[in-house]
């Protein structure tokens, strides 16, 4: 297995007040990713466990990507891979803010 | 399915919807509350051993909520990880839950199986958990809690799976349901071909499918593949159940051996059927919910007190 | 030891335990002047919804008898019969009917003592070994939930190198060992000493009430999870 770790500064912080929410399953071609609103102004964390060895630069294009896009900021977003295509990763990262920034329940 | 007559969305999929999904459309809204969700990160410790990728649940969901009003306990696998099957962790959340119902006792359970029996990297571990799951079933069902079964998802509801079903208060399965303890595949690698071809996926359904189980006794209720069915299912289900006393197992003795005898010589499901009533089981697969549920109820309700 | 060889010990004033096919059924007496209800399941006999039911039966009739008798279940199977009659029939329900029946008998007061001293597996292994409130095992008892080559079919890797992997874990891997540290085997009795010495020695302990399994198998270590994430999950719905 392979875990890696990336820090940003976003934009600005996600929208909402939910504290937390979880998108996907850990199924093959697929992943879960969950979103924790606990940093601080727009830190945002994205850590990965996949057990896809020597993809840390696809990983990296596909984070930044989606910091830049969606401004992630104050998120801590935790993944377990089961084996995904870029961008399958980059839906569910966006499907995971988008559902945090969700009003209500 | 039915086409939504006042403007409101149609029910979800039960098949479709994800464990957490379905644990909380089932309850009254804005109920559901989960312990040691996600957030809590109590995975498998053994998956790491075999190179596998972990989920933050382990693969099943557990809380409480309303159903119509009333407090349940309601657990969830989630099928499409792992195949829903019992792993250390996962079997230990249900174990959990049930041992609370234990010595709660007025709040029933609703169990939402997914499951292919026994994670077999944690063989031993996942095996010990059903057999606790089980005991854990009957200590509440004896303490006066009631104990539903819910099957309709991805991974049926096979291995230990099955056995804990059969240790519920009632079951409710929908057409992609199936109820087994051997899946196909390892009754062909077994027996051969010819005694259970697994890739006929007819005989599967025949065999161990949702409506067979309904005509054969296996399971008191046959509903629509969506979260409202299964919803009514659950709420008239914890109604019926019966308690669990010896008169039960005596009951549920006489209700195997009398099937025993009906249908012990029957070698197909579609025997099972005509045996039972069905003038045209050909047409029994192809039906669609609601007209196979007024069959089934024609054929007649198993008893509600042997099991 | 053999079948005869154990009864033998177990009873050795006699008893009356007969074979149905692959079935055992009967009763012996006690050291201490009681007797035990006997049921079993014999040369490694896969249980099908017959034996299933007719074992179940010869429980209830105990159970129905009242009393504390206790009731010894020993176990030499197959896994489950895997048949397509016997899941046309729903085998789930027997098997879990006869694992109801056995806990039913525990929670009525009659010690239930699963006495493992061959093979069993899987469905069958559930239904009468871990539906019971002890047990136990004799050396040379061979538990397995799977054989290591239906593993190896299922995850994709060589019999060589689940071995390897079995080193260093005991969560898989079938054998009495492990099922012993993770919990499921209670002890393994001494094939040197009396086995009706040994039934009454633990007859005779004094017994913790619930499920101690997982407890147990924190203790041995083979079971890290289980029995915290269990007790967590309880203090939360109790809250």
């Amino acid at each position: 297995m392979e875990t890696l770790s990336y820090r940003h500064t976003a934009a600005r912080r996600a929208a909402g007040a939910r504290p937390m929410a979880i998108v996907g399953v850990v199924a093959s071609g697929n992943l879960e990713v969950l979103v924790e609103r606990v940093l601080p102004g727009s830190d945002c964390q994205v850590e990965i466990s996949t057990p896809v060895i020597g993809f840390a630069k696809v990983w990296e294009a596909v984070i930044t990507d989606f910091v830049e896009r969606r401004s992630p900021g104050g998120l801590r977003l935790s993944i377990n891979d089961g084996g995904a295509r870029a961008d399958t990763v980059s839906l569910r990262l966006a499907q995971a803010v988008r559902l945090i920034e969700e009003d209500g329940r | 399915m039915n086409p939504p007559t006042d403007g409101r969305r149609q029910s979800p999929s039960w098949y479709e919807s994800a464990a957490r999904d379905r644990a909380r459309l089932l309850l009254d809204a804005g109920t559901f509350a989960e312990f040691l969700g996600p957030e809590a990160r109590e995975m498998s410790p053994h998956l790491g051993i075999f190179d596998l990728p972990r989920q933050f649940d382990d693969g099943i969901v557990v809380g409480h909520g309303k159903l119509a009003g009333t407090p349940v306990f309601v657990a969830a696998q989630e099928g499409r990880f792992m195949g829903g099957a019992f792993g250390e962790v996962h079997g230990a959340k249900l174990v959990g839950l049930l041992r609370a119902a234990r010595d709660v006792a007025t709040m029933p359970v609703l169990i939402l199986f997914d499951t292919g029996g026994v994670r077999l990297q944690e063989a031993n571990v996942g095996e010990l958990a059903i057999g606790e799951v089980m005991r854990a079933v009957i200590e509440a069902r004896r303490a006066g809690a009631k104990v539903i079964g819910l099957v309709g998802g991805r991974a049926g509801c096979y291995g230990g799976g099955g056995l804990i079903a059969g240790t519920c208060s009632a079951l409710a399965v929908s057409e992609h349901g199936r109820i087994a303890v051997s899946g196909p595949e390892v009754i062909e690698t077994n027996r051969g071909v010819e005694e259970f071809d697994s890739k006929d996926r007819s005989l599967v359904w025949r065999t161990m499918g949702g409506k067979h189980r309904r005509l054969l006794g296996g399971a008191e209720l046959f509903v629509d593949d969506t979260i409202d069915a299964f919803r009514a299912a659950a709420i008239a289900l914890i109604e019926r159940a019966p308690a669990f006393d010896l008169a039960m197992l005596k009951a549920e003795q006489a209700r195997l051996a009398e099937r025993l005898k009906r249908f012990g010589k029957c070698a197909d499901g579609l025997d099972v059927w005509k045996q039972a009533g069905v003038d045209d089981p050909a047409k029994v697969p192809g039906m669609p919910a609601d007209e196979f549920i007024a069959l089934a109820r024609r054929i007649g309700e198993g008893r509600h007190d042997a099991r | 030891m053999t079948l005869a060889e154990i009864l033998a010990s177990l009873f050795p004033a006699g008893h009356d335990i007969v074979r149905q096919g692959g079935i055992m059924l009967g009763s012996g007496p006690l050291k201490s002047g009681g007797r035990v209800t006997v049921v079993g399941v014999a040369d490694r006999m896969p249980l099908g919804v017959d034996d299933a039911l007719v074992l179940a039966g010869h429980v209830l009739a105990a159970i129905d008898e009242g009393g504390k008798d206790p009731i010894l279940v020993l176990i030499d199977s197959d896994s489950q019969r895997m048949s397509k009659r016997d899941e046309l029939l729903g085998l789930n329900e027997f098997l879990a009917h006869l694992g109801k029946c056995l806990m039913m008998a525990s929670l009525q007061g009659h010690h239930t003592i699963g006495l493992l001293y061959g093979h069993s597996a899987a469905g069958a292994f559930i239904a009468t070994a871990m539906s019971t409130q002890s047990l136990v095992a004799l050396p040379g008892a061979t538990p397995a939930v799977m054989d290591l080559p239906s593993i190896s079919k299922v995850t994709k890797l060589s019999i060589e190198a689940l071995q390897e992997k079995a080193r260093s874990t005991p969560v898989f891997a079938p054998g009495l060992a492990n099922l012993a540290q993770t919990g499921a085997v209670l002890a393994t009795w001494d094939d040197k000493r009396s086995l009706a010495d040994q039934l009454q020695a633990l007859l005779d302990a004094p017994a913790t009430p619930g499920d101690q399994r997982d407890r147990l198998g924190k203790e041995r270590k083979g079971r890290p999870k289980a029995a915290d994430i269990a007790a967590r999950v309880y203090d939360l719905a109790l809250r």
